[in-house]
C-alpha cells in the first residue's frame, strides 16, 4: 500500500520523510517537482503522477504537499482519504498544520505516522485511540516534560482498539458533563448577474463536542428529518435506527468529532440570504472604468448577516482601482488583480456599497465587464434549511449532562456576477 | 547520551536521532548505540528505538539480530498489546535471516486468543511475503486460518494480506463469503475498502450477470448475454440459475441469494464518511448490480464532490466513465457538475467532460448556455476545453449542430487567439462531417478572412475553403485573389495555406485561377522562409504541366483532393470501464503493478453450495448433546421444501435415529427425511427396541472392556444394522454432501459402548465417502496408554459401510514432526460389511498440537489421514493437595501465568457446571479447595510431564477469571483459549 510519505513545502523542499517499507530515495519526488512546475497553479498539480517504478499520490493542504509513494495497485481514494486523515490528525494535535508546527513536533509526528500505518496499511486512524497512545503536546506538558523527563507516550496502553466501540476510549471522566452540537450549513450557489439562481444547494454538518463521563448512549432527533436528503455518518451512528426511525443513535467518541454531514434535498427552494448589485463599465478607448457594487440582505428571517467578505478577480487590463467604501475596508492587489472588500456586518437600513473608478492599461482593448464575484458571509443562530434539533436524550449513564445546540449558516462556494445569456441560444 | 543511565537523556538523544531520520539524514552510524536500548523500560525511548531499528535494520543486518531476542520475549508476554507490538516490529525488520523466526511467530500469533494479536499477525503476512516469497504456501495456510476468524478486527487485515499474497486463490473465500458480507458494516473503514474490492472480484467469478436479459438500448449493453444463453446448453439442469440463464427470454433471471446479500449489506456503506468506502461501494454496484439498482450510488458520489479537490478529481474521473455507460444515472444531478470559477483547472476540465457526457436532447440547451458562460472565463486552458466540449455536443446531438456551429463561428471574432484557434479547429472538424450542408458557413468564414487577424485561424479557414472549394465555387477564387494581394504581409502558416488553396483551386477551376496561382507561386518563390520556397517549388512541379513533369503530376488531383477522414470526437473515458472503477489503473488508464483484472461474468454460475458453511464437527456434537433430550425436532424440518410432508412417525423416528443435527443443516435434513420415507413404518417400532437394546448393551460393554467389535450378537441387532446399512448405501448414492444423521447415530453407539463418561468427543479421521465406504473416527479415550506412558491413547473406530469385506487394515508410513513417535495398532485382518471395530493406538505428540500424519491402508487402498490433538488431550490428570497446588503455582508465576477475564455461559454458572466444562475441555483432575469461589485443576503433559495448573475464580454475577500456570507458554495459551470457549458457551 503506502510505501513512503514525503512532505513538501511551497518552496519545493522536502522537510520530512517517512518510510514504512524499504527506503525509497527522495529523488522520486523529482517527478513531482516536474509536474508542479508544469502546473500553473499550486492546486493544479495532478493528484496522481505515474513514474517508471512508483506512483505518487499527493494532496495539498495548508500549502504543504503530502506526497505518498505507491508501488502497486491501490484505490487512489484510499490513499487520498488517508492523507487527509493524517492532516486532520496533525491539525487536531498541533492546532495548525503548518510546516513550522510539524518541524517543531517532529517526534510526535513520527510517532503518529508510525501508529497510523503498519506496513503501509492504516492501523489506527481514530483520533481517540491515537490520543491514548500519544498524548498531544500542550505548553504545560512540554514544560513539565522538560523538567521531569516524562514522556508524551501514554503510560497506559490503549483499550479502545480492543473494545467493541473502537472510536471511544474507556474510563472517561469529567466533572462537568457537557455535550455541544453545532449545526453548520453552507450555501453553495451560482447566481447570475440579474440575480436569478443558477444552482443553489445547502450542505450541512453537525459537529459535536461531547465531554461525557463513562459510556453514554445518545439519541438525537430532529423536528424535520425529511429535509435531509443525503447523509453520511460518523461510524458511531447506528445506521439501522436511522433507516427505521430517522433518529441518530450513537455512543459518541470523546471530544470533538463530526457526527453527520448532510445535503438538503434539491427539491426545496433555497433561500438566498444576500443579494449583490454591481455595475462595472469600461468605455472603449478610454483608460478609465466605473465600478459600483451594493450588497443587501434578502430572506434572513431577521438575523443579521455578519463577516461579509466580497472578493473579485478583476480583468487583467485593470491597473489600479480607486474606490470608496461606505463601510469596511477594501484592498486591491495590482499583481493578482484581486479585489477584496471586508464589509463586516450588513445593516439593512444603510446598505454597504463600494464605488469608484478603475484605471486601465493604456492601449488595452476593452476588458470583459462581468468578473466573478465571490461572497463570504455568516449568519448566526439560523440554519438556512430550517433544520431543527428536537431533543437529545442520554441513556446508559445516570448523571444529567449539560446540552447545547448552536446553529449557523455560512456561504460555501457562493459566486455571482457572471452573466448568463438569457434567451437560450437553442431553437431546437 | 544514549549510554546514560537517565531515561530523560536517552529520550532526548533518541528524539534528535529521529528528527535526523525525518529530515532524511543518515543516522546509521549510531546503530550499535541505539540497538542496545531496545530493552529499555521507558516506553517512549523504546518506541523511538523501534522506529530507528525498522528504518536501519536492513542496512545493518548483523547488529539488528542482537535485538531479536527482545522481541521473542515480547511475543510471549501476557499482555496482548505487548505481544502485538513485538510481532509488529519483528515483522517490520527486513532481515532475511529471521524469516523462520517470523514465520513461527506469525503462526503462533494467528492462533492467539487476542483478536488484536491476530490482526497484527495478518498485517505481518504481507511483510514476510515481500521479504521471502518462497514462504507463500505456508502463509496461505495462515491466511486460510485467519479468514475463518469471526472478529471484525481481523477481517480487514486478513483480506488485505490475502490480496497481497494470493489474490488468485478465490477458493479460500467461498466458506467465508457470507461471514464477510455480514461482518462488513462493523469492520473498520480501511478494511471495508479492501474487502469490498475483493468481493467485487469474487462476485464476478461466482454469480451470473444480473443484466443478462435486460434489453439495453445503451451502447453494447451486455456482450455476455448471448454467451450465457448458449454456454449453458451442455450443463445439466441441476441449478435453477443455470436454467434461468438458458431460458433467459422466457424465465426471469433469479439472483443468487448470496449476490443479493452482498448488495444489501454494502448499500448502507454509501453513507460512510470515508470517500474511499463510498467509492468502493459505488464501483461494486456499478459492476455487480442490476441496472435498475445502480442509480442509488449517484447521490453518494455527488456528495463526494463536496470534498477536497483531490477527492473530487478521482470521483469525477470515475463518474466520467460511468456517465458514458449509464447516462441516466447522473442526469438528475446535472447542476452539481456546473463549474465554479474557483475550481482548479483539472477539476473544471473533468466536470466539462461529465457535462458533455450527460448532454442529451432535453438538457442540451441549458448545458450550452452554461458553456457559453465558461467561454468568458479567464482560465484559457479551460476555455479551450469548453470549445472542444461544444464540438463534441454538436457531433453527438444532431439537433444542436447548427446552433453550436453558429455559436462557434461567433467565437471566431473573439479577441483571444487561443479561443479562435480552438474554435476554428472544432469548426473544421464539424464541417468535415457533413460539408454539403454547410456551404453557407464556409462562405461566412470566407468573409471572416477580412477581419480575423489570428494567423492560426486564417490558416484554418483557408484550408477549409481549399478543401471544400467545390461547395463554394464562386467565393473561393475571390478569397484567393484577396490573399494573393496580402500574401507578402501574411504569417508563414497562412502563406503555406494560401499556396495550398491556390494549388487546389488550380486543379478544380484552372480557368479562373491559373494566373492567380502562378502569381502566388512566384511570390512564394522569393519568400524569406525556405519552407515556403520549397513548398512553392514542389507544388509548381506537381500541378503545372510542363514537358519535364514526371509521373506524379497525373496524380496531383488525387493527392490534393483526396477525401480526408473526419476526425472522431469521442470521450477519452470511453472504454475505460474495463478497468475496475476506483482503481489506480482506471485513473491512469494503464495497468498498474499488482492490478487484478476484473473477470467477466461466468457463463453459468459455479456451484453456489461451496459457500454453504459446514458447522464444525465439535459444534455438531455439542449441539447434539444439548438437544438429546428433545423428542421431536420441529425446526429441523421446517425449512425443507422438497419434502412432501413428513408424517409424525417419520419425524420422531428420524429424530431418534439421527439425534438431530444443528438447525443450520436444514438442507441436508430435508434429504434425510425424504429417504426415510422410503422405509417401512415398522422401523419406528424397531427403533424403540433398538433403544432398549442400546441400554442393555451399554451395560454389557462397559463390563467387557473396550477393544472389541460391538456387533454380531443378537440376530435382532444384526438385522437392525443391516437395514441401517441399506439406508446408508441409499444415502451414499444420493451423494448428499453430508448426512450427519447417520454419522451421529453411529457415533452414539460408540459413545454408549465405549466411553461411559459421555464427555468424550469424537473426531473424524476419514469420511465414509472419501474412504470409499470405510468410515474412520477417533477419540481421545483419556486412558493411560499402557505400552508407553509418554503416549496419548487414541481410540480409532472403523466402520465398514460397503457391502464388501475390508481386509488388512493397518498403519503405514507415518510422517511425523521431529520427536514425535507413534505406536501402531495391530493389523485388523478382516472387517466384514456393516461391521465396526475399535482399536487403540498411542501417539507421543511431544506436547505440541502438531498433527500426526500417516497412511491408513486397506488391502486395496491407501488413505492419507492425520490426527490433530486438542491441547486439552495432551495432558493427564495429577492428583495433589491444596497446599501442593499453591506451592507449584507459586513457582509458575510471571511469564508462565496466563489469565483472562470471562463471563460464564448460562449453563455453567454453578460449580458443577464449571468442573464439567473444564474437565471436558482438558484432561485434568480437580484439586480440593477451601474456598467455594475457586475451582482448581491440575494435570501434567503426557509427553514431558510438565505441570499444568488451572484456576477458575468466580466473582459477582457471571464474571470469572481463568488462570493457567504452565511452563510451556504455547500449551498455556492454547489451553486458556479452549477452556475459555468451553466456559463462555
Amino acid at each position: 500500500m503506502i510505501h513512503s510519505l514525503f512532505l513538501v513545502n511551497s518552496s519545493g523542499d522536502i522537510f520530512l520523510e517517512k518510510h514504512w517499507k524499504s527506503v525509497v530515495s527522495r529523488s522520486v519526488c523529482d517527478y513531482f517537482f516536474e509536474a508542479q512546475e508544469r502546473a500553473s497553479e499550486p492546486e493544479n498539480v495532478p493528484p496522481v503522477i505515474p513514474t517508471p517504478h512508483h506512483y505518487l499520490i499527493s494532496v495539498l493542504r495548508h500549502r504543504i504537499y503530502f506526497v505518498a509513494v505507491i508501488q502497486s495497485e491501490v484505490p487512489p481514494l484510499f490513499v487520498i482519504e488517508f492523507l487527509h486523515r493524517v492532516v486532520d490528525t496533525f491539525q487536531d494535535y498541533f492546532g495548525l498544520c503548518t510546516e513550522a508546527a510539524i518541524k517543531d513536533n517532529v517526534v510526535v509526528v513520527y510517532e503518529l505516522l508510525e501508529e497510523m500505518l503498519d506496513n503501509g496499511f492504516p492501523l489506527a486512524t481514530e483520533s481517540n485511540i491515537l490520543k491514548e497512545l500519544i498524548k498531544p503536546p500542550t505548553i504545560l506538558r512540554t514544560v513539565v516534560n522538560t523538567i521531569t523527563g516524562s514522556t508524551n507516550v501514554g503510560e497506559q496502553l490503549p483499550t479502545g482498539q480492543l473494545s467493541v466501540v473502537p472510536w471511544r476510549r474507556t474510563g472517561v471522566k469529567y466533572t462537568n458533563n457537557e455535550a455541544y452540537f453545532d449545526v453548520v450549513e453552507e450555501i453553495d450557489a451560482i447566481i447570475d448577474k440579474s440575480g436569478s439562481t443558477i444552482t443553489a444547494e445547502i450542505q450541512g454538518v453537525i459537529d459535536a463536542c461531547v465531554k461525557l463521563t463513562g459510556m453514554p448512549d445518545l439519541t438525537l432527533s430532529f423536528m424535520n428529518p425529511r429535509l435531509l436528503d443525503d447523509v453520511s455518518f460518523h461510524p458511531c451512528v447506528r445506521f439501522k435506527r436511522w433507516e427505521a426511525e430517522r433518529i441518530l443513535s450513537f455512543i459518541p467518541p470523546d471530544g470533538n468529532f463530526r457526527l453527520l454531514s448532510y445535503h438538503v434535498s434539491s427539491q426545496n427552494l433555497v433561500a438566498i440570504p444576500v443579494y449583490v448589485k454591481h455595475n462595472i463599465t469600461f468605455r472603449e478607448g478610454s483608460s478609465q472604468g466605473r465600478f459600483e457594487l451594493t450588497l443587501g440582505p434578502k430572506q434572513t428571517m431577521g438575523k443579521a448577516v455578519e463577516s461579509v467578505l466580497v472578493s473579485s478577480q478583476l480583468p487583467r487590463g485593470v491597473l489600479n482601482a480607486n474606490l470608496n467604501a461606505s463601510q469596511g475596508t477594501y484592498t486591491f492587489d495590482p499583481v493578482t488583480k484581486l479585489l477584496t472588500w471586508d464589509v463586516g456586518k450588513i445593516n439593512p437600513q444603510k446598505l454597504p456599497s463600494l464605488k469608484g473608478s478603475m484605471s486601465l492599461q493604456a492601449g488595452a482593448s476593452k476588458p470583459d465587464e462581468n468578473p466573478t464575484i465571490i461572497i463570504q458571509f455568516k449568519i448566526q443562530q439560523m440554519a438556512i434549511s430550517g433544520l431543527k434539533v428536537n431533543r437529545l436524550d442520554m441513556y446508559g449513564e445516570k448523571y444529567k449532562p449539560f446540552k447545547g445546540i448552536k446553529y449557523m449558516t455560512k456561504a460555501g462556494k457562493f459566486q455571482t456576477g457572471m452573466q448568463r445569456p438569457h434567451v437560450s441560444c437553442v431553437k431546437a | 547520551m544514549l549510554d546514560s543511565n537517565k531515561d530523560s537523556l536517552k529520550l532526548e538523544a533518541m528524539k534528535r536521532i529521529v528528527a535526523m531520520i525525518a529530515r532524511g539524514k543518515n543516522a546509521s552510524d549510531l546503530f550499535p548505540a541505539v540497538v542496545k536500548n531496545v530493552a529499555c523500560k521507558n516506553i517512549e525511548v523504546k518506541k523511538l528505538v523501534y522506529v530507528y531499528l525498522v528504518r536501519y535494520a536492513e542496512e545493518q543486518q548483523d547488529l539488528a539480530l542482537l535485538s531479536i531476542s527482545t522481541f521473542q520475549r515480547g511475543l510471549k508476554d501476557p499482555n496482548q498489546l505487548i505481544r502485538a507490538s513485538a510481532l509488529r516490529v519483528l515483522s517490520s525488520i527486513r532481515v532475511t535471516i529471521i524469516v523462520p523466526i517470523m514465520m513461527l511467530a506469525i503462526k503462533e500469533a494467528a492462533s492467539d486468543m487476542s483478536p488484536y494479536v491476530r490482526k497484527t499477525a495478518a498485517h505481518a503476512i504481507p511483510k514476510l511475503y515481500s521479504l521471502d516469497p518462497e514462504q507463500k504456501d505456508q502463509l496461505i495456510e495462515v491466511i486460510e486460518k485467519l479468514l475463518a476468524d469471526k472478529t471484525t478486527l481481523v477481517a480487514g487485515s486478513v483480506v488485505m494480506a490475502f490480496e497481497e499474497v494470493c489474490p488468485e486463490r478465490i477458493d479460500l473465500i467461498h466458506k467465508n463469503y457470507r461471514k464477510l458480507c455480514n461482518l462488513l458494516i462493523d469492520v473498520e473503514e480501511w478494511g471495508q475498502v479492501v474487502i469490498i474490492n475483493m468481493l467485487t472480484r469474487y462476485a464476478r467469478t461466482q454469480f451470473l450477470n444480473p443484466n443478462v436479459n435486460v434489453k439495453s438500448d445503451l451502447i453494447k449493453s451486455n456482450p455476455l448475454g448471448e454467451k450465457a444463453f448458449y454456454g449453458s446448453d451442455d450443463e445439466e439442469g441441476k441449478e435453477e440459475k443455470a436454467e434461468a440463464a438458458a431460458l433467459a427470454k422466457r424465465k426471469p433471471y433469479v439472483m443468487d441469494p448470496d449476490h443479493r446479500l452482498l448488495l444489501r449489506n454494502t448499500k448502507p456503506l454509501l453513507q460512510s464518511r470515508n470517500a474511499a468506502v463510498v467509492m468502493a461501494v459505488a464501483q461494486l454496484y456499478f459492476h455487480l448490480a442490476p441496472k435498475a439498482e445502480v442509480g442509488v450510488i449517484a447521490k453518494a458520489l455527488v456528495r463526494l464532490m463536496r470534498s477536497h479537490s483531490e477527492v473530487q478529481y478521482v470521483v469525477l474521473q470515475n463518474v466520467a466513465t460511468m456517465t458514458i455507460k449509464r447516462r441516466g444515472m447522473f442526469e438528475p444531478y446535472l447542476k452539481s457538475f456546473y463549474i465554479r470559477s474557483t475550481d482548479p483547472t483539472q477539476i473544471k476540465i473533468l466536470k466539462l467532460e461529465v457535462l458533455t457526457n450527460l448532454a442529451n436532447e432535453t438538457n442540451i440547451s441549458t448545458i450550452l448556455r452554461e458553456f457559453q458562460t465558461y467561454i468568458k472565463s479567464m482560465d484559457k486552458d479551460f476555455v479551450a476545453a469548453t470549445i472542444q466540449a461544444i464540438g463534441r455536443c454538436a457531433t453527438n446531438i444532431g439537433e444542436v449542430r447548427d446552433t453550436c456551429l453558429n455559436g462557434l463561428v461567433q467565437l471566431l471574432s473573439n479577441r483571444d487567439e487561443l479561443v479562435v484557434a480552438e474554435s476554428v479547429v472544432v469548426i473544421k472538424k464539424l464541417l468535415q462531417m457533413q460539408p454539403e450542408q454547410h456551404s453557407d458557413i464556409i462562405k461566412h468564414m470566407a468573409k471572416l478572412t477580412d477581419n480575423i487577424q489570428v494567423p492560426m485561424a486564417r490558416a484554418s479557414i483557408l484550408w477549409l475553403i481549399g478543401e471544400y472549394c467545390e461547395h463554394v465555387p464562386k467565393i473561393a477564387p475571390d478569397v484567393l485573389r484577396k490573399m494573393a494581394k496580402t500574401f507578402t504581409n501574411e504569417e508563414d502558416i497562412v502563406k503555406l495555406q494560401i499556396i495550398n488553396l491556390a494549388a487546389k483551386l488550380y486543379l478544380t477551376n484552372s480557368k479562373q485561377t491559373k494566373l492567380l496561382t502562378q502569381y502566388v507561386l512566384n511570390l512564394a518563390k522569393y519568400d524569406q522562409n525556405y519552407d515556403i520556397r520549397d513548398r512553392a517549388r514542389f507544388i509548381r512541379q506537381l500541378i503545372v504541366p510542363t514537358d519535364k513533369s514526371g509521373a506524379l503530376s497525373k496524380y496531383a488531383k488525387k493527392l490534393f483532393l483526396a477525401l480526408k477522414p473526419a476526425p472522431v470526437l469521442e470521450s477519452p473515458f470511453k472504454d475505460r470501464d474495463h478497468f475496475q472503477l476506483g482503481s489506480l489503473s482506471h485513473l491512469l488508464n494503464a495497468k498498474a503493478g499488482g492490478y487484478q483484472e476484473l473477470p467477466d461474468w461466468p457463463e453459468t454460475a459455479p456451484d453456489p453450495s461451496v459457500r454453504n458453511v459446514e458447522v464444525p464437527e465439535w459444534t455438531k456434537c455439542s449441539s447434539r448433546e444439548k438437544r438429546k433430550e428433545k423428542k421431536v425436532e420441529k425446526p429441523f424440518y421446517s425449512d425443507s421444501e422438497e419434502e412432501s410432508g413428513p408424517t409424525e412417525s417419520a419425524d420422531s423416528e428420524s429424530d431418534s435415529a439421527s439425534g438431530s443435527g444443528s438447525g443450520s443443516e436444514s438442507e441436508e435434513s430435508g434429504s434425510g427425511s425424504e429417504s426415510e420415507e422410503s422405509r417401512e413404518e415398522s422401523e419406528s417400532e424397531q427403533e424403540d427396541k433398538e433403544d432398549e437394546e442400546d441400554k442393555r448393551k451399554k451395560k454389557k460393554k462397559t463390563d467387557r472392556g473396550k477393544v472389541k467389535a460391538p456387533a454380531v450378537e443378537s440376530p435382532e441387532r444384526f438385522f437392525f444394522i443391516f437395514s441401517r446399512f441399506r439406508f446408508l448405501i441409499l444415502e451414499v448414492q444420493r451423494l448428499a454432501s453430508d448426512s450427519c444423521s447417520l454419522r451421529t447415530s453411529c457415533r452414539r453407539w460408540h459413545k454408549k459402548t465405549i466411553a461411559p463418561s459421555g464427555s468424550v468427543k469424537t473426531y473424524e479421521l476419514l469420511h465414509r465417502i472419501t474412504g470409499e465406504g470405510l468410515g474412520v473416527e477417533y477419540c481421545f479415550s483419556r486412558q493411560p496408554f499402557s505400552p508407553d506412558a509418554h503416549m496419548v491413547a487414541v481410540q480409532i473406530m472403523f466402520t465398514n459401510n460397503t457391502n464388501a469385506e475390508t481386509k488388512n487394515l493397518h498403519v503405514e508410513d507415518p510422517k511425523l514432526q521431529s520427536g514425535m513417535r507413534i505406536k501402531e495398532f495391530p493389523e485388523i485382518e478382516l472387517l466384514p460389511p456393516g461391521e465396526m471395530v475399535t482399536v487403540v493406538m498411542g501417539i507421543d505428540f511431544c506436547d505440541s498440537t502438531q498433527a500426526a500424519n500417516f497412511q491408513l491402508c486397506t488391502h486395496i487402498r491407501k488413505f492419507f489421514v492425520s490426527i490433530q490433538p486438542p491441547v486439552g488431550e495432551l495432558m493427564m490428570p495429577v492428583f495433589m493437595t491444596e497446599n501442593e497446588f499453591k506451592k507449584e503455582q507459586g513457582q509458575l508465576m510471571g511469564m508462565n501465568e496466563i489469565s483472562e477475564k470471562l463471563t460464564l455461559g448460562e449453563k455453567c454458572q454453578n460449580e458443577h457446571g464449571i468442573v464439567q466444562r473444564v474437565t471436558s475441555a482438558a484432561n485434568v483432575s480437580r484439586v480440593p479447595c477451601g474456598s467455594d469461589k475457586e475451582c482448581r485443576f491440575a494435570g501434567k503433559t503426557v509427553s514431558s510431564g510438565i505441570l499444568v495448573l488451572v484456576t477458575v475464580a468466580t466473582k459477582e454475577e457471571r464474571a470469572a477469571q481463568l488462570t493457567v500456570n504452565c511452563e510451556k507458554m504455547v500449551i498455556g495459551t492454547m489451553l486458556v483459549k479452549d477452556i475459555l470457549q468451553a466456559l463462555t458457551q
